[in-house]
C-alpha cells in the first residue's frame, strides 16, 4: 500500500524557500561562523555563500553565478522576500506574504498612444512571441541597497518596433495595474495611484531597457512585479515599474508617481550616480545584499559604456 | 544619615520599566537568531531602524513622566525618568555605533571620512547626532556626584532633554520617505508634553485636579 502524504505534511514553498534563503544568506554574513556552528545540525552544514548554484532549489535555473563584473547573484530567497512594492505594503519583508495569490492571469498589456500599430498583448503572447533571454543585471535601489538578479525577458525596443512609434512620440509612459481590492496599498492617499513611470524614447530603445517576465528561470512572482515589469539597470530601482498594464507613447515627459510625491527628491532621469546625493542621504556607496559592509556605487550602476551616450552634454545634477 | 534609606526594594512599576526597556534589545537578538527576513537580508538598515525606534520611544516615555504626574498626581513615575532616559541613551548609542560601522566599512576597509561625511553632510543625520550628543552629556552627569558638583547647573543642563526630544523628532521626520504620519504623532505627543511643563499650564492643571478630587471627597463624605 502506498503511503499517503497529507498535504499538510508537505513544506509550503515559501517556508522551504525561506530555509534555503537562511542557508544561503547567512553564509555570507560575517556572523555566520558562530551562528552556523551553533545550529549546524538544524540547518545542515552544506550552506556556503560562495556557491549559490549548489544550494539552488531544483526549479530554479541560472546559466552563471555572477554578473559580468564577477559579483555574485543575490540568492533567490532574498530577491523574493525583500521587496519595495508599495501597492502591497511599505514594509519590504511584508510584500511577499500580502502578494501571495495575486492573480496574474488573465493579464493584458495595452500598448498604444502615438503609434501606427496599437496592440494589446496577452501575457502568454509576451512570454512566447518574444525570445526570452536571461539577463543578469544589478538592481540599485535609491535607498542605497542593491542586488544582482538573473532576469528573464527581452528588450523593450522589440515591443516598440511592433507598434511603430510615430514621429511625434518622444517618451514612453508605463502604468501599473490600478485595483485597490487586489493591491491594498493603493488605498493609501499618500500617493497618487496608479504607479506611473517613463523613459525618453531613446532610453527606451537602448537594448539594456528590458521587459521582464521572469527571474531565476521562473515566471515572476507577484512580489517582484508579476507578470510583466520593466527593468532599467542603469537607473534607480523605482524606475523599473512593476505589474504593467499599459505602455503608451507620448510627446510630453510623463510625471512619475515619485516625481509627483516628492519633486525635489525624485527626478525623471534617476540615473544611478554616486556624485549626485539624494537630498537626504549620500548615493556614493551602497549595501549589496548578502555582503558585510558597503561598496562604492558605480556611475550608471556600472553600465556607463552602454548608456552614457544618452546623456552627453546634459547636466546630470540638474537632471537627477 | 537619615536621608539614605536601607536598600530600596524595586517596585513592580520599576521592574516593568526595566523589562520593557530591555525588550527591544532581546527582541532584536531573538529575531536575528531566528533569521527574520529584514535582519537577514539588510541587517544594518533593519537594526538601525529598530534601535532608533526604541531610543525615541524611551526618550518620549522619559519625557512623559513629569506630565503624567502633573495630570494624574501619580508620583511613582517620577523615579522612572532617569532609568528611561538612560535606556534611551543606550539605544541611541547602539544606533549610532551601527551607523558608524555601516557607513565606515566601505569595500572591506574602514573609511573614517565616509563616517564624517555621513554624519555631517545630511541634515537628518546631523540632528540625530546632535540629539545623541545631548543624551551623552546627560547620561554622563546622571549620578549623585554630578548633581552635587553642578548644583543648580545640573537642572539647567538636564533641561536639555527637551531639546533632545525635539531633535529626535526632527531626525525622524526628515528621514522618512513621504508618509510622515508616524513621526508627526511623536511630534504631537512631544508638543503636549512640553506644553504641560509651562508653569502656568502646569499650575492650572494641578489646581483643577486638586479641586476635582476635593469635590469628589466632599461628595463621598456627605453621602
Amino acid at each position: 500500500m502506498a503511503t499517503k502524504i497529507n498535504s499538510s505534511e508537505i513544506t509550503p514553498e515559501h517556508i522551504y524557500l525561506s530555509r534555503r534563503k537562511f542557508m544561503i544568506g547567512i553564509g555570507s554574513l560575517a556572523a555566520s561562523a558562530a551562528v552556523l556552528s551553533a545550529c549546524g545540525n538544524q540547518f545542515g552544514s552544506t550552506a556556503s555563500g560562495s556557491n549559490a548554484q549548489a544550494a539552488l532549489p531544483d526549479d530554479l535555473k541560472v546559466s552563471a553565478t555572477t554578473d559580468e563584473l564577477g559579483d555574485e547573484l543575490t540568492p533567490f530567497g532574498a530577491v523574493t522576500s525583500y521587496n519595495n512594492f508599495y501597492e502591497f505594503t511599505t514594509t519590504k519583508e511584508g510584500v511577499a506574504g500580502l502578494a501571495e495569490g495575486f492573480k496574474t492571469s488573465p493579464w493584458q498589456v495595452e500598448v498604444g498612444g502615438l503609434v501606427n500599430n496599437p496592440k494589446t498583448f496577452d501575457i502568454d503572447d509576451l512570454r512566447t512571441k518574444f525570445a526570452q533571454e536571461e539577463r543578469i543585471y544589478r538592481l540599485r535601489c535609491v535607498e542605497a541597497w542593491s542586488m544582482v538578479i538573473p532576469w528573464l525577458g527581452f528588450s523593450l525596443s522589440e515591443i516598440l518596433k511592433e507598434v511603430e512609434p510615430t514621429a511625434q512620440a518622444k517618451y514612453v509612459r508605463f502604468e501599473t495595474l490600478y485595483d485597490p481590492d487586489r493591491l491594498p496599498g493603493q488605498s493609501s492617499r499618500w500617493y497618487n495611484w496608479p504607479y506611473i513611470e517613463g523613459l525618453r524614447l531613446d532610453e527606451a530603445m537602448n537594448p539594456l531597457a528590458t521587459m521582464a517576465t521572469g527571474l531565476y528561470g521562473k515566471h515572476l512572482l507577484p512580489q517582484n512585479g508579476a507578470p510583466f515589469r520593466l527593468v532599467v539597470p542603469w537607473k534607480y530601482g523605482f524606475k523599473s515599474i512593476k505589474s504593467i498594464v499599459k505602455i503608451e507613447l507620448v510627446d510630453k515627459m510623463p510625471v512619475s508617481l515619485w516625481m509627483a510625491a516628492a519633486p525635489n527628491e525624485y527626478g525623471f532621469y534617476a540615473n544611478v550616480n554616486p556624485d549626485v546625493p539624494h537630498p537626504r542621504w549620500s548615493q556614493a556607496t551602497e549595501r549589496r545584499i548578502g555582503e558585510f559592509g558597503r561598496r562604492d556605487t558605480l556611475p550608471f550602476n556600472g553600465y556607463g559604456d552602454e548608456v552614457a551616450y544618452l546623456y552627453e552634454g546634459m547636466n546630470l545634477r540638474a537632471n537627477f | 544619615m537619615a536621608k539614605r534609606k536601607a536598600k530600596t526594594r524595586w517596585t513592580p512599576l520599576q521592574i516593568i520599566t526595566h523589562l520593557g526597556a530591555l525588550f527591544p534589545l532581546v527582541w532584536l537578538a531573538w529575531d536575528f537568531w531566528q533569521g527574520q527576513t529584514a535582519l537577514l537580508i539588510n541587517p544594518f538598515q533593519e537594526a538601525t531602524f529598530r534601535t532608533g525606534k526604541a531610543a525615541i520611544i524611551l526618550l518620549m516615555l522619559s519625557l512623559a513622566c513629569t506630565p503624567i504626574n502633573t495630570v494624574f498626581g501619580f508620583k511613582q513615575v517620577l523615579a522612572l525618568r532617569k532609568p528611561l532616559g538612560l535606556y534611551a541613551f543606550m539605544y541611541a548609542a547602539i544606533h549610532f555605533s551601527i551607523f558608524i560601522v555601516d557607513n565606515g566599512l566601505v569595500s572591506n576597509s574602514l573609511n573614517l571620512w565616509a563616517v564624517y561625511e555621513a554624519t555631517f553632510e545630511k541634515r537628518y543625520a546631523l540632528v540625530g547626532f546632535a540629539a545623541f550628543v545631548v543624551l551623552l552629556a546627560l547620561a554622563i552627569t546622571s549620578n549623585q556626584w554630578s548633581m552635587r558638583t553642578l548644583r543648580k547647573n545640573w537642572k539647567r543642563l538636564h533641561r536639555f532633554v527637551y531639546a533632545a526630544g525635539v531633535l529626535a523628532v526632527i531626525h525622524f521626520v526628515w528621514l522618512v520617505k513621504s508618509d510622515i504620519r508616524e513621526p508627526l504623532i511623536y511630534g504631537a505627543l512631544l508638543t503636549i508634553m512640553l506644553v504641560l511643563r509651562i508653569p502656568a499650564v502646569r499650575k492650572w492643571v494641578v489646581n483643577t485636579r486638586q479641586n476635582l478630587s476635593r469635590r469628589r471627597q466632599a461628595a463621598t463624605s456627605s453621602s
